[in-house]
């Protein structure tokens, strides 16, 4: 039982239950929607970007506990951070659940998001944890799509 | 009878997903093992004892599903990789030609998506509609819509889903007064009931050996065999041709026809044994267990408050139960029961329709075999009182 408590701990299954984020934003610069079609976690993320900053951040969806506390912590962690800022811990997760972390590599910087880590054992949920975090990386491509003065580039996380 | 199961002798795991494949017997994987170690050659190609040998079982395991299934005749019984292949095959060697702008197929709302997709492919690529049986609140079939337009009509005998016996013979003798073909879906049934085709009537039967006991790559699709000698080979290559000349070929008989390179020996021979294994139980037995498993855990799973079942108000159904825990993802439920030895499916599987049409998202899933026992169930409930205190929601 003791590794379920290390995955399913309280601030994980909290923030799974938290109703802060799910709500719509007033005009969004992006909608992006993420699935996993065998396990049926489905979300769609919406981002307002403004000046090259997450200004806010909003999701609605269904899915297992893992995936929605991850959407959850990243719009918490994301909100106010830069588009460059952004895309570097979206790798950095990504690399983080992959077990592809390197010495340098500081995961407090995921904030509440580094308790996830444990789910780098349990390879069948790593796409549940990842979902947010890819559609973020897609949200932000979009944006900058959006954006005429911007010439969108690929992610390091749309390798995925 | 575990015993006879090598994965499953130590007790180690109440193995639950019966549905999406089933173990293997000893004698099965002994005989695959003695035919790579004794017997191992291309079928049908060689003139030396070996290929001979390969030629022989894999004709052998023909005429032995052809009695099993009560086909006419061997030259009806192709060879496939699964279930899904051999529905592909109907749906691109029979609908490709049959198939024109306006024509229907009929399907049901309960179908894996073996049974959907390769339907709604052929409706776009030749302008057929594609049209639905729905399901009353139980879970049974509606009344179908079969009329002069239908060719097609495509059903599964038992969703993968809700477990319940469909029963096909009102809509295959309806489906047979319009003219239109009947392709059963036999993925779930053929290993859990005594199949007849000729009874059932059906012109086509898909199976897959891996849902039987058998190793996994080789399925079955039985074929009325004037639509057989009609249609088109599905695949082309080696051993399906008669004379192959630079701009033409002519082609195999049955069942050559329609089996392109070379086939799956040691599979072939896998499902025979497993048909051995089956039919020395027998399938009076092999439902009275099944049936046994689910009166003992559907009272024990309504108990529990926070429990949701699915197509479960029905008599006529196989030992698979749809369920889900309230609040909690059908995912984190497989991972919290797998953590008690606990082996269930979670998501949609391969069945989004049916989910959509139920207003579900996904759902948990517990399937039963003949070698499952009491107390899997018991583990299986002891594991879902454990959920919700997993999930801090008690």
């Amino acid at each position: 039982m003791s590794d379920l408590d290390d995955l399913y701990t309280e601030l994980i299954t909290e923030h799974s239950r938290s109703t802060e984020h799910r709500k719509h934003l007033e005009n969004p610069t992006s909608i992006e929607h993420g699935h996993n079609p065998s396990c049926g976690d489905d979300i769609t993320l919406e981002v307002k970007i403004e000046n090259g900053i997450i200004a806010e951040a909003s999701f609605n969806g269904v899915g297992c506990a893992i995936s929605q506390a991850s959407t959850d912590m990243m719009i918490d962690l994301m909100e106010g951070k830069s588009v460059e800022e952004a895309r570097r811990l979206i790798d950095l997760f990504i690399r983080m659940i992959k077990s592809e972390l390197n010495d340098d590599d500081d995961i407090e910087e995921l904030d509440e998001a580094a308790t996830l880590e444990n789910i780098s054992n349990l390879p069948a949920r790593v796409k549940c944890a990842v979902l947010a975090w890819r559609t973020l990386d897609r949200a932000i491509i979009g944006s900058a799509a959006n954006d005429e003065n911007r010439s969108p580039t690929m992610g390091q996380a749309s390798r995925l | 009878m575990k015993n006879d199961f090598p994965i499953l002798s130590n007790g180690k795991i109440a193995y639950l997903d019966n549905s999406a494949t089933t173990q293997k017997p000893r004698a099965v994987i002994d005989a695959v093992q003695k035919y790579y170690e004794t017997q191992n050659a291309n079928p049908l190609r060689g003139a030396y004892r070996w290929s001979v040998e390969a030629t022989q079982k894999i004709e052998d395991a023909r005429k032995k599903i052809a009695k099993f299934i009560n086909a006419k005749s061997a030259s009806e019984i192709i060879f496939t990789k699964n279930a899904t292949e051999s529905l592909n095959l109907v749906a691109y060697s029979f609908g490709r030609e049959n198939l024109n702008l306006g024509d229907e197929i009929l399907i049901s709302i309960a179908e894996h998506h073996s049974n959907l997709v390769p339907w709604q492919i052929l409706a776009k690529s030749t302008g057929a509609i594609l049209k639905y049986i729905r399901l009353d609140s139980h879970g049974n079939f509606l009344e179908p819509d079969i009329n002069s337009k239908t060719k097609i009509v495509a059903v599964t005998q038992i969703s993968n889903v809700l477990g319940i016996k469909n029963d096909l013979s009102k809509i295959i003798e309806r489906a047979h007064e319009f003219g239109a073909v009947v392709v059963v879906d036999g993925a779930q049934s053929v290993p859990h009931l005594k199949t007849d085709v000729q009874k059932l009537d059906c012109d086509f039967l898909a199976f897959s050996g891996h849902k039987m006991l058998a190793p996994m790559g080789i399925g079955v699709l039985y074929g009325r065999k004037k639509f057989l000698e009609s249609m088109p080979p599905f695949l082309a290559g080696g051993e399906m041709i008669e004379y192959v000349e630079e701009q033409s070929t002519t082609f195999a008989d049955l069942p050559h026809k329609f089996e392109a390179g070379t086939q799956n020996v040691g599979g072939a021979i896998g499902i025979s044994t497993a048909i051995d294994y089956l039919e020395t139980i027998g399938f009076e037995k092999i439902e009275s267990i099944e049936q046994d498993l689910l009166d003992y855990a559907i009272p024990k799973l309504r108990d529990l408050k926070f429990i949701d079942l699915y197509g479960c108000d029905v008599e006529n159904k196989i030992g698979i139960i749809a369920f889900n825990v309230k609040d909690v993802h059908p995912h984190d439920v497989a991972t919290i029961l797998d953590k008690n030895g606990v082996a269930i499916r979670a998501g949609d599987h391969c069945a989004q329709p049916l989910h959509r049409f139920l207003n579900l998202n996904s759902s948990c899933r517990a399937s039963f075999y003949f070698y499952n026992t009491r107390e899997d169930i018991d583990r299986l409930i002891d594991a879902l009182k454990n959920v919700r205190k997993v999930m801090r929601l008690e």
